[in-house]
């Protein structure tokens, strides 16, 4: 294993070549908030809330895909990273329809944590609304594409973990979403194995189990850190 | 706020929301008390009967969204005549469950829906300007709108934190938005 030594915020931090910055960052106790990162699966960074300086770098780059090197220089806290975040976060809920209130999620949220920790107490941009459906042909599940973010966990731990390959994202822009299958409906899709992992993925209330009601979506985000960690060390107990 | 010699003019308007951010308010229970020694309430649904919104109020709690053309023009008013204007809970933060018919586009398919469809036997749509207020094609938040001095979220924002966010303001100072117990949405 050879060792890479870097500066996170000033702070001498030493990581194993190949990991990532936010790897270093969490190793060195430092945090940085994340909505697209999952532990367990593969980064993709679609949230941009990890967005972090590199000293020489002109552009600002994701520390969940970005790898250490030597010598790096890593600013993870700025007003204007910090005023980037906010920002995000704030176009995050006026693209969809985020309504706290009357969610499962409610106070088991990522997206309503991150908000508090970036200090969002209302969003600048104007909110959208767009039109967008709910799909519960599921017999266990439901997908309410409203409160999606487009993360892409869902995507990822069912094709990485559980490999059936279920979710995958579909269109464009501002019409991009998630779908099941072959865009049908969920209840339809055969690959499904109903092992409930999105569900655990997901970090809002658009993927629940139903018959959850408001505030009551509770989950289990270590299992699928777990399953990864058993299948590569054949642990196969808990 | 020269709270030193005169009590703060306080008053709360309710627009399009549900009366919950109003219900918290008055589970200030002897809050209410210290409160009156500093503030006077000059407007309110639930503390005062007077039906025109006075000039020169020092603040202003703004439940609800802004559904009809009454809750805009009352929203006008108020940030014209108020010096410290408080978006007080969801609905007013971010429209909340009141702007959830914004997905069907515009009122009429609300109206629709509501007056005709689900009506009963004299299903008709309401018109009656001057009295009924027509609806906007959209809700939206106040800021949208009108230019806020503090935001207080939360579905409603409890009673502590209500108490926390007006406290600092009595006393000329201004309180510090922050954390969980001052922030979360719903």
């Amino acid at each position: 294993m050879s060792v890479v030594t870097l500066k996170i915020n000033d702070i001498d931090v030493a990581a194993e070549a190949g990991k990532t910055v936010l790897d270093a960052a969490r190793e060195a106790g430092i945090r940085i908030p994340t909505l697209c990162h999952l532990d367990g699966v593969s980064d993709v960074g679609a949230c941009r809330l990890c967005l972090i300086e590199i000293k020489g770098i002109p552009k600002l780059l994701p520390a969940c895909v970005t790898e250490v090197s030597e010598g790096m220089e890593v600013t993870t806290h700025t007003p204007q990273l910090d005023e980037y975040r906010r920002m995000t976060v704030e176009m995050l809920f006026s693209e969809g329809n985020h309504v706290c209130a009357v969610c499962v999620a409610n106070e088991n949220c990522e997206l309503q944590d991150v908000a508090i920790e970036v200090g969002m107490d209302h969003s600048r941009f104007t909110y959208r609304f767009p039109e967008r459906g709910v799909d519960i042909s599921h017999p266990q599940f439901g997908i309410d594409h409203n409160r999606c973010i487009l993360c892409t966990r869902c995507v990822r731990v069912c094709d990485e973990i559980e490999g059936a390959h279920v979710w995958d994202v579909a269109g464009r822009g501002a019409a991009a979403k998630v779908v099941t299958g072959l865009n049908q409906p969920w209840g339809d899709v055969e690959a499904c194995t109903a092992c409930g992992k999105c569900v655990d993925a997901c970090p809002t209330g658009s993927i629940f189990r139903k018959g959850s009601t408001a505030s009551e979506l509770d989950r289990d985000r270590g299992k699928l850190e777990f399953l990864v960690k058993a299948r590569e060390e054949n642990q196969w107990t808990r | 706020m020269d709270t030193v010699n005169k009590k703060v003019k306080l008053a709360t308007i309710w627009l399009a929301g549900c009366s919950g951010c109003h219900m918290s308010f008055l589970d200030l229970d002897e809050w209410l008390f210290e409160l009156a020694k500093f503030a006077d309430i000059v407007y309110s649904p639930v503390a005062s009967d007077i039906k025109d919104y006075p000039e020169d109020v020092d603040v202003c709690l703004v439940e609800g969204a802004v559904a009809n053309e009454e809750n805009l023009e009352l929203l006008y008013k108020v940030r014209q005549r108020t010096k410290f204007v408080i978006s007080f809970g969801d609905c007013a933060v971010t429209a909340n469950v009141p702007a959830m018919r914004n997905m069907l586009g515009s009122s009429e398919p609300v109206l629709k829906r509501c007056y005709l469809e689900l009506g009963d036997k004299t299903a008709q749509l309401p018109h009656e300007p001057g009295i009924v207020p027509e609806l906007l094609d959209r809700v939206r938040p106040i800021h949208e709108l009108v230019e806020i001095d503090l935001f207080i979220p939360g579905c409603p924002p409890s009673a502590p934190r209500i108490q926390a966010a007006i406290e600092p303001l009595l006393k000329g100072e201004r309180p510090v938005m922050e954390g969980r117990s001052m922030i979360k949405f719903g």
